[in-house]
């Protein structure tokens, strides 16, 4: 019942942040761009940890795939940067496969080693594609993301320049992506596959007795998320402009930040990586002047949320409330009276 | 010659890799913890040893040996303060927090001592060569990589001729039994943790006295030293000497090839390892 709260409130929240192009300043579009990916990121990656248990901190090599796939489409096909970003989405997926060979032989914390290597191997391999730049790396051509599907309309709707209209579609795009990513991943948990998911998780063997089997599951998920992983990573690089190694397959800012943010928010918790980012969102805007101070709070907060409080803000205000707008459960059918 | 110079070369960067790893091995093979800032420890220690050195004037072999036991120190407080906390069946608050604390380290050494890049100061050392039959080989890695065989030797000999050694490897093997033998796993915990940093401190001042440090290159030595644990198994101190020579000479190798191919080469030879040996090579434990 308690859902036909949520649902709408969910809506209006939505068409409030869809709403933010036509009265706030261009940064502030781009900075909520940012922040709505790494929502992305971190839905998909509390999916992995928080989920399925797949401490992966190798994430980074999905971003960095979407990213190249984006920039490989544009550069080297002529494609339009929006086919580009379905383009990471499927390439990342698709990578994730031969990767999901060989990391899921290896279990806890050598998975978390595992995938690194892995996506440090990307990060040194990309370097070596010299039609994208190499080690040094190469922006999008001048005007690629302009000519983009949908700048046009969106200049004649809100009457902008041509550069903030692409801040616009992307901002637009990446709203898109976190509600579709949010709603989905709710739907998932509770289907079938996600409640034999969450009792894998909670019960590895009472789990297998009825029937689930782990790995499958594992490894879909891990599939899945990284083709949400990949769309994120396309459309991040389609804003920034430039691509490098480096930058592609930052472990810092598409693995370390997000874990902070699943963390800190709730892990294994639904509504945990929104509460996560809104802190990490506030804490930069606090702490923006300081720069590496901002890292050393976010990792102490990050040890004091292990130490004290396990599953974050979120898992402590419904342990401490009892009351949960979200829930991932299904009630009891009614009893026939 | 070209090919048995590179392959000395790379035997003789094994023996830095094992350095790193072996402290991490320890602590892995006793209580399965996954230290993800082992790195950044490494490199903290590194930091010690110049700010000791440069306070007292002492040579770096000296001001290590001064960050010794300071470094103890630090590793056993952590243990108890920290890590022992977060330890259980479920890995991911240690994992978690050893990553906060990685990045932790990293930024206050970013504050203290900025980006620039160090050096210890180990003089004319650094520049000495031995002829070695038809190659030649510099002195300083010659040493690192003796230092590395007598940590090895030392740490088996701890491990398995000592009361604490076998603590050790009761508390690893079964924790619970180990109480009811009188053995706090805590405090064993804690001690392990101590002589991990102490052999990280070793692995520092070879680190700082081979080439240029700064805050930023700990996950980096991190994910080095623990393909060389996985590659060598997980409890066995020879295997993890093992896998660091196999990512050694994997580096050198490439490195022969094209300069860019360097790091590349030892990933992949991890890889190519755990494609074929998922529990590494040389495995004592069950995990």
């Amino acid at each position: 019942m308690r859902q036909k709260l949520t649902i709408p409130l969910f809506l209006a929240l939505l068409a409030v942040m869809a709403l933010v192009p036509l009265i706030g300043s261009r940064a502030l579009v781009q900075e909520l761009f940012m922040v709505l990916c790494l929502l992305v990121l971190a839905l998909n990656w509390n999916m992995l940890a928080g989920f399925a248990g797949l401490m992966s901190v190798g994430q980074q090599l999905f971003v960095g795939v979407g990213g190249y796939a984006m920039f490989a489409a544009v550069i080297l096909w002529g494609m339009d940067p929006l086919a580009g970003v379905l383009i990471g989405g499927v390439t990342a997926a698709a990578i994730s496969v031969p990767v999901a060979f060989f990391a899921f032989r290896l279990n806890g914390a050598y998975f978390a080693i595992g995938t690194w290597a892995v996506a440090d191997i990307a990060r040194l391999a990309f370097g070596q594609w010299k039609a994208l730049g190499g080690g040094t790396g190469t922006s999008l051509p001048k005007g690629a993301a302009q000519d983009m599907a949908g700048v046009v309309p969106i200049r004649a709707l809100l009457d902008v320049s041509k550069a903030a209209a692409v801040d616009v579609m992307t901002y637009w795009l990446a709203l898109a992506l976190a509600a579709v990513m949010l709603a989905a991943s709710w739907v998932f948990l509770r289907s079938r596959m996600g409640l034999g998911l969450q009792a894998v998780r909670d019960n590895p063997v009472a789990a297998r007795s009825v029937g689930v089997d782990p790995t499958r599951l594992k490894a879909l998920v891990f599939v899945l998320t990284a083709f949400g992983t990949g769309l994120a990573g396309g459309l991040i690089f389609i804003q920034i402009g430039r691509i490098s190694p480096d930058a592609a397959f930052s472990l810092l800012d598409w693995t370390a930040f997000v874990i902070f943010v699943v963390v800190i928010g709730g892990i294994g918790t639904l509504p945990g990586p929104v509460i996560g980012v809104l802190v990490f969102y506030a804490l930069e805007q606090l702490l923006a002047d300081y720069g590496t101070v901002y890292l050393i709070v976010l990792g102490l907060i990050g040890i004091a949320v292990m130490l004290f409080a396990r599953r974050g803000l979120w898992g402590t205000f419904l342990s401490r409330s009892g009351f949960d707008p979200l829930p991932l459960g299904h009630s009891a059918p009614k009893s026939a009276t | 010659m070209i090919w048995l110079d590179t392959l000395i070369q790379g035997i003789l960067l094994g023996g830095l890799y094992a350095l790193f790893a072996a402290g991490l091995s320890l602590v892995f093979g006793i209580m399965r913890l996954v230290n993800l800032a082992h790195g950044d420890l490494i490199v903290l220690g590194a930091y010690l040893i110049l700010g000791l050195g440069t306070a007292t004037g002492l040579h770096p072999f000296l001001a290590a040996a001064l960050a010794l036991p300071l470094m103890f120190a630090l590793g056993w407080a952590l243990q108890s303060a920290l890590l022992n906390r977060v330890l259980g069946d479920d890995i991911l608050p240690p994992l978690l927090v050893t990553f906060g604390l990685s990045v932790v380290i990293q930024n206050a050494l970013l504050m203290g001592f900025s980006a620039d890049s160090r050096k210890l100061p180990i003089g004319p050392i650094e520049a000495q060569s031995l002829p070695l039959g038809p190659v030649t080989v510099g002195a300083m890695p010659l040493i690192t990589f003796g230092s590395a065989i007598v940590v090895i030797l030392g740490l088996n000999w701890l491990f398995y001729h000592t009361a604490l050694g076998r603590a050790f490897r009761a508390t690893s093997d079964d924790p619970v039994t180990a109480q009811l033998m009188g053995i706090r796993p805590r405090r064993i915990f804690a001690v392990a943790t101590g002589i991990a940093m102490v052999v990280a401190t070793i692995a520092a001042l070879y680190l700082g006295a081979r080439a240029n440090f700064d805050p930023a290159i700990g996950p980096a030595r991190l994910l080095y030293a623990f393909e060389a644990v996985i590659i060598g198994g997980l409890g066995s101190l020879w295997g993890t000497l093992a896998g660091g020579l196999v990512i050694g000479v994997a580096q050198a190798m490439g490195a022969a090839i094209n300069p860019e191919w360097q790091i590349l080469a030892g990933h992949l030879a991890f890889v190519a390892v755990l494609l074929v040996r998922p529990r590494g090579l040389f495995p004592r434990a069950n995990d």
